[in-house]
């Protein structure tokens, strides 16, 4: 009988001690990725191309450092990461959709919007392009998936982000360009694939399926070098597909946990010469080409004002 | 085929050669869903013993309900709890989104009705003669649940790694309300799913071997204490 009752308080020892490493875990975390105040941790949700193409494992330490602080990283589309702004479970965020960016700033979750990369669109698809898209703009390419999609959904498929994503809005803004109803697209058919997934996901998913897709530039040339896409990018160089990153800070007087300092601060960082600097040339050794373009080289139509991204933001004093 | 073969190889080598990353995602997963085993065990064993023991009105009712949520989804539980947490929401005072912490919060309430479930009904299953003696002896209730534990003991045991294979095992309540950030919410099952997307596969199999191994020792670890 003794040895029995022992037998259960081992069982609950072999639980107490598991609890006292999970107490002694933090230390361990320190040796592998140099802690610098784990206290003060600044989280910010990005976009997942810039996350996808590895920018982000690139820039973080360097922040990190220069702020002292731990920086929290969490991969969201657009969408998602608009809705944290909005509840306050993020200090900034990284965006790429205008429209929906205005609408945040209006209603006066996010302040101090400035824009600090940019790089374009394109649409990838199998290389026999049973579609026909090689050539065509962004809204005619749009309307032949649409028809041949239609006519043979075996063979021709779309795959969209379907994740409110910033791609996921341009998308939309395409279709209506083409004179489509996006919820009749979405409706209309098998061809119509809505993955619910990041950038890099969703081209691997149109790889398996030997299926269309539109992607960043950036993450689609991350991938193929990573993964040896099959799919190749078949329409580029139309205007609509210009892809403007913003980053926002989250109003402290709607949130006033949001570490609106160390937002600042990283804000002014990207738009410094040093990061900018980074980007020009962040993944041209792999890639034989620069992933990203910093801002100040934009000057087509769409482009954001030059304030937008020269204009360091203000210190924040308090209202 | 020759691709899961290399990952396999490479999965191998990550875990021999304690590659860093592996190893601290591991540990944090076992650090996490430990923590939430323990507290879970700490509400469960003694709520186990009150339903147990006591008679009521409903008893059968509310043993219904704590079964039907063993298959409580892991994403239900990581919206409520995304809800209650987030800094807009009721309990969003904690501060505690996108940490371990809220993580061990949903692995808990994800948890407790398979654990308290499992131990109730390891309890039924013991011997009613026994505890009918030890009261007849004159064994006051507490004495009298202590047997009852101890003859329950196998059962009550598996139910608390039952408990842990869930916690250890899920995955959409952490990437919901951890974040799956790199070095500090990142666990075993958010890793897979991350690398799994990104196409790298090695690290994706290192480390479900390394799930798999954590619960072969776990098993072999039961087995031993059932066998004495």
């Amino acid at each position: 009988m003794k040895r029995k009752t022992i037998l259960v308080i081992l069982a609950g020892l072999v639980l107490v001690s598991l609890l006292v490493s999970a107490a002694g875990c933090p230390a361990k975390t320190e040796s592998q990725y140099p802690l610098h105040d784990p206290m003060v941790r600044f989280k910010i949700a990005t976009t997942t191309s810039l996350y996808d193409t590895g920018l982000w494992y690139h820039l973080e330490p360097i922040f990190e450092e220069l702020a002292n602080v731990e920086m929290d990283i969490i991969y969201a589309g657009t969408g998602i990461a608009l809705e944290y702004g909005r509840r306050g479970d993020v200090d900034a965020i990284i965006v790429h959709d205008r429209a929906r960016e205005d609408m945040f700033l209006a209603d006066g979750y996010g302040i101090n919007r400035r824009n600090f990369a940019y790089n374009f669109f394109l649409i990838a698809g199998p290389e026999s392009d049973p579609a026909g898209i090689t050539g065509s703009t962004a809204s005619e390419a749009f309307e032949k998936l649409y028809n041949a999609g239609l006519n043979d959904p075996d063979t021709v498929k779309f795959v969209s982000r379907g994740d409110d994503s910033g791609t996921h809005a341009k998308e939309k803004l395409i279709w209506s360009q083409a004179g489509f109803d996006y919820e009749e697209i979405r409706n209309s058919g098998k061809w119509y694939v809505e993955a619910g997934k990041g950038m890099g996901p969703t081209l691997l998913m149109a790889n398996e399926m030997q299926a269309y897709v539109m992607a960043d530039i950036s993450t689609f040339l991350a991938y193929n070098l990573k993964s040896g896409l099959d799919i190749v990018s078949l329409v580029e160089e139309d205007p609509i597909f210009l892809n403007v990153y913003a980053a926002i800070a989250i109003n402290p007087e709607t949130h006033s946990k949001a570490r609106i300092d160390i937002a600042n601060r990283f804000i002014n960082w990207l738009i410094s010469a040093e990061v900018q600097d980074i980007i020009s040339t962040y993944g041209e050794a792999e890639y034989g080409r620069p992933l990203f373009f910093p801002i100040a080289g934009c000057d087509m139509p769409g482009c954001p004002p030059v304030e937008d991204y020269t204009l360091p933001v203000p210190e924040y004093t308090g209202s | 085929m020759t691709e899961l073969w290399e990952g396999l190889v490479t999965a191998v080598k990550l875990i021999i050669s304690l590659d860093p990353e592996v190893m601290q995602i591991a540990g944090r997963s076992l650090a996490i869903s430990a923590t939430s085993s323990a507290i879970a065990a700490l509400i469960c064993l003694p709520l186990g013993a009150v339903i147990h023991f006591n008679r009521f009105p409903g008893k059968r009712t509310l043993i219904n309900i704590i079964q039907t949520l063993f298959s409580l989804p892991t994403v239900a539980v990581g919206l409520f709890v995304f809800v209650m947490f987030s800094s807009a929401g009721p309990l969003g005072g904690f501060g505690i989104m996108f940490s371990p912490a809220v993580m061990v919060v949903g692995q808990v309430v994800l948890i407790i009705p398979l654990m308290l479930g499992l131990i109730i009904s390891a309890l039924s299953a013991t011997d009613k003669a026994i505890t009918d003696t030890a009261v007849s002896l004159g064994a006051s209730g507490f004495q009298m649940s202590v047997i009852t534990f101890r003859e329950a003991r196998f059962g009550v045991l598996a139910g608390l790694i039952m408990g842990f294979g869930r916690a250890i095992s899920e995955v959409g309540l952490s990437l919901m309300v951890g974040g799956n950030i790199r070095g500090f919410t990142r666990t075993i099952t958010t890793a897979i799913s991350l690398e799994t997307s990104k196409g790298d596969l090695e690290l994706a199999l290192a480390l479900g071997m390394i799930l798999i191994f954590i619960a072969l020792v776990i098993n072999i670890g039961l087995n031993r204490i059932q066998q004495r």
